[in-house]
C-alpha cells in the first residue's frame, strides 16, 4: 500500500492513497528521481507512490516539470538521479518497452500525421499497440467521432483531435493511463463525457495520472491530488487532507436575526472570526477541525437560524496555498 | 517485425497519397525517354551499343537524381516528426527505435523502387521496342538495381541528419550540402588532387581507393564496369582503367547502408523527444 514517502522539503500528507483491491492497474513508485536539461533542474527529487487503480491529479503551473514527469513515466528519458518503477519494473530496463503495450498516453496538445483518416490512424496506433484493429469503430463511437472516422485528421478540430487522442490512448487493455492535460480543447458536454469514460477504466482498477489547469473540473475526480512546482512536488494528498494541511478556514455562513448576533459571538469565542456579510448573514471562518463541533453547538443554541451554508475551502484555494508557499521556498 | 511491416507500409502510403511517388516517376521517365530520344542520335560511329550509351547516361543522370531524391525523403524522417508533435506519442508506444528507423527505411525504400523501377522502366520499353537485343538488358537491370542500392546509402545518411539536427531546416539545409559534397565536391577535389599531384605521389591503388569509398562514385564504378564502356562518362570512368571490381564497388555501398542507419540509430537514441 503506498504510504507516501517524506519530502525533503515541503509538506507531505500522511494520508495513505485510497485502497484498492483490483489488481488490474499498474502501480508507480518514483525514489527521488531527478532530471536536468543542461543546467535546468527540471525535476528535483520526486518520491511519490501511486497505488493500482488510483487516479493522481498532477497540478502545477507550465514549466512545473509535469510533462518531463509523464516521459519518465514512459520510459522515455532517463532520470538522472533515483529510480523510477512501474509495475515493479524500472523504466530504463530494455523489457519496459513491452509495458508499455498496458500503458494509454495522450500527449498536451496531440498531433497526428494529417493526411491520414481517423480510422486509418486509430488502425494504424493499433497495429503498433498489437491490439486487433476491429477494436477500432469501436473506440470511435465511444469518444464520438464515428461519423469523422473517414475524413482526413487535417479537417478535425481541437476538439476532435483531442478524442482521438482519447481514443489511441485507451487501445488495448491499458493498465496505466498517462493524460497531459486531456480536456484542453473540450466543449463542457465532451468533458462530461470524457471523465465519464474515465470513471469507467477506474472502476475497472485502471490506474490514472493526469494532469489539468482546470483545476474546478477535476476537483472532488482524483483520488489524490499532487502539486509540481519549479521541479519539486510541494504538496500530496486527497483534497480532505489538503485542506486540513493547508489549514485553509471553512466558511460557515447563517441567517440569524439581527440581535442574536452577540449570542452567535459568544458560542464562536475564539475558535472563529466573524463577520457581516452585506445580505445579513454573518459568515464564519473556522478552522476544519472546529466545522462541526461549531455547527452543532449553533443549531442546538437558542439562536433561531433560518438559513446556513458550508463552504470547504475548494481545490483552487488549496492550490493557490501550496503554490504561494512552493514559490516561497 | 510486424511492427516494422506496419511503419513502412505507413510511410509507403504517405509517399502514395502526397504524390511523391507519381513526381518521382515523372520525372525519372521524362529524363529517361529524353535521354533515350536524344541520346541516340549522335552515337553513329562509337563502339559502344545503344543501349550502353543510354545506361551510361542514365547512371551519371542517377547519380546526381536518385541521392538527391533520397535525402528530400528521408531528411524530415525522425526531426520532421519530432516537430511535430507526432514522435512523443510514437515513441510512447511499444516500438523501439532501430524499428521506427528501420520501417521509415522500407517504406521509403520502397516508394524510390517503385520510382526508379517503373521510371527506368520506360526506357527498356522505348529501347526493346526500337533496337535491342534481349542480351543487352543485362546493364540496364544492373543499373535499376545499384540505384535502388544507391538510394539506400542516401536514405541512411538522410536519416542520420534527421536525428542529429534539432530542426527542420537546418535538416534540410545539411541534405543539401551533403549531395553536394558527396556528389559534386568531392570529384572536384580529386580531379585537383590528380592535376597538382604531377609527380605521382598518389599512386593509382590509393586514387581507386579514395574514388570507392564514396558511394556516389562506387554507383559510377560499378555500372560503368558492367558495360565496359569506361570512357564514355567523365571521373568514373578512372575507375575502370584502374580495374575496380564492381564487387568492391557494391560492397562500399552497402557498408555505407550499414553504417550510416547503425549511426542514425546511435543518434536518435540519444535525442530526448
Amino acid at each position: 500500500m503506498a504510504a507516501d514517502r517524506r519530502m525533503p522539503d515541503g509538506p507531505v500528507s500522511k494520508q495513505a492513497a485510497p485502497a484498492s483491491v483490483d489488481a488490474a492497474g499498474f502501480g508507480v513508485r518514483l525514489d527521488r528521481v531527478s532530471k536536468a536539461y543542461g543546467p535546468q533542474k527540471v525535476l528535483k527529487e520526486i518520491s511519490l507512490d501511486i497505488a493500482p487503480g488510483e487516479c493522481l491529479a498532477l497540478l502545477g503551473p507550465n514549466g512545473a516539470g509535469k510533462t518531463t514527469l509523464f516521459k519518465l513515466l514512459l520510459g522515455l528519458v532517463r532520470p538522472d538521479g533515483g529510480a523510477l518503477e512501474v509495475d515493479s519494473v524500472q523504466s530504463t530496463a530494455p523489457v519496459f518497452r513491452s509495458h508499455r503495450a498496458a500503458i494509454g498516453f495522450l500527449p498536451e496538445n496531440v498531433s497526428f500525421h494529417d493526411a491520414m483518416t481517423g480510422q486509418e490512424l486509430l488502425t494504424f496506433y493499433a497495429r503498433l499497440k498489437g491490439v486487433p484493429a476491429a477494436q477500432c469503430p469501436d473506440l470511435l463511437e465511444r469518444v464520438g467521432l464515428a461519423d469523422a472516422a473517414s475524413r482526413r485528421v487535417a479537417t478535425y478540430s481541437k476538439g476532435m483531435r483531442q478524442r482521438l487522442g482519447l481514443a489511441q490512448a485507451l487501445l488495448g487493455r491499458p493498465r496505466l493511463l498517462v493524460l497531459d492535460e486531456p480536456t484542453t480543447g473540450l466543449d463542457a458536454a465532451l468533458r462530461q463525457t470524457f471523465f465519464d469514460i474515465l470513471r469507467n477504466f477506474k472502476d475497472a482498477g485502471v490506474t490514472i495520472v493526469i494532469s489539468s489547469h482546470a483545476l474546478t473540473e477535476i476537483e472532488a475526480r482524483a483520488d489524490r491530488y499532487a502539486i509540481l512546482q519549479g521541479g519539486r512536488m510541494t504538496a500530496i494528498g486527497t483534497l480532505d487532507a489538503l485542506q486540513q494541511e493547508s489549514g485553509l478556514p471553512v466558511r460557515i455562513r447563517v441567517q440569524i436575526p439581527t440581535g442574536k448576533l452577540a449570542a452567535l459571538r459568544k458560542i464562536i469565542a475564539n475558535r472563529g472570526t466573524l463577520s457581516p456579510q452585506s445580505d445579513g448573514r454573518v459568515e464564519i471562518a473556522c478552522a476544519p477541525g472546529d466545522k462541526v463541533a461549531l455547527i452543532r453547538e449553533i443549531l442546538t443554541s437558542s439562536i433561531p437560524v433560518s438559513d446556513i451554508e458550508v463552504r470547504s475551502s475548494s481545490l483552487e484555494d488549496v492550490y493557490a496555498h501550496f503554490s504561494a508557499r512552493g514559490g516561497q521556498a | 517485425m510486424s511492427v516494422v511491416f506496419t511503419l513502412a507500409l505507413k510511410e509507403f502510403r504517405d509517399g502514395m497519397r502526397n504524390r511523391w511517388v507519381a513526381a518521382t516517376i515523372v520525372l525519372l521517365a521524362g529524363l529517361t525517354l529524353a535521354v533515350a530520344l536524344l541520346g541516340s542520335a549522335p552515337v553513329g560511329t562509337t563502339k559502344a551499343s545503344n543501349l550502353a550509351v543510354i545506361v551510361a547516361s542514365l547512371s551519371s543522370l542517377s547519380v546526381y537524381l536518385v541521392p538527391l531524391i533520397a535525402l528530400m525523403l528521408a531528411y524530415d524522417a525522425i526531426v520532421g516528426e519530432a516537430e511535430r508533435g507526432t514522435l512523443l506519442l510514437l515513441l510512447s508506444y511499444p516500438v523501439s527505435r532501430w524499428q521506427i528507423i528501420a520501417g521509415k527505411f522500407l517504406g521509403h525504400l520502397a516508394i524510390l523502387t517503385v520510382a526508379i523501377v517503373v521510371g527506368y522502366g520506360a526506357t527498356a520499353a522505348i529501347a526493346s521496342y526500337s533496337y535491342i537485343s534481349a542480351g543487352e538488358i543485362q546493364p540496364l537491370v544492373s543499373l535499376i538495381g545499384s540505384s535502388i542500392l544507391l538510394a539506400a546509402v542516401f536514405l541512411a545518411l538522410g536519416y542520420l541528419l534527421s536525428a542529429m539536427a534539432r530542426e527542420r531546416a537546418t535538416a534540410a539545409g545539411m541534405a543539401v550540402a551533403l549531395w553536394l559534397a558527396m556528389v559534386l565536391l568531392y570529384d572536384f577535389a580529386l580531379i585537383g588532387l590528380l592535376m597538382a599531384d604531377t609527380g605521382h605521389l598518389v599512386g593509382e591503388r590509393t586514387f581507386a581507393s579514395l574514388l570507392v569509398l564514396n558511394p556516389a562514385d562506387a554507383f559510377r564504378i560499378f555500372n560503368l564496369s558492367q558495360l565496359g564502356v569506361g570512357s564514355v562518362a567523365g571521373l568514373g570512368g578512372l575507375g575502370a582503367t584502374v580495374a575496380i571490381p564492381p564487387a568492391v564497388a557494391l560492397t562500399s555501398m552497402v557498408l555505407w547502408v550499414v553504417a550510416s542507419g547503425a549511426l542514425a540509430y546511435i543518434r536518435f537514441g540519444r535525442r530526448d523527444p
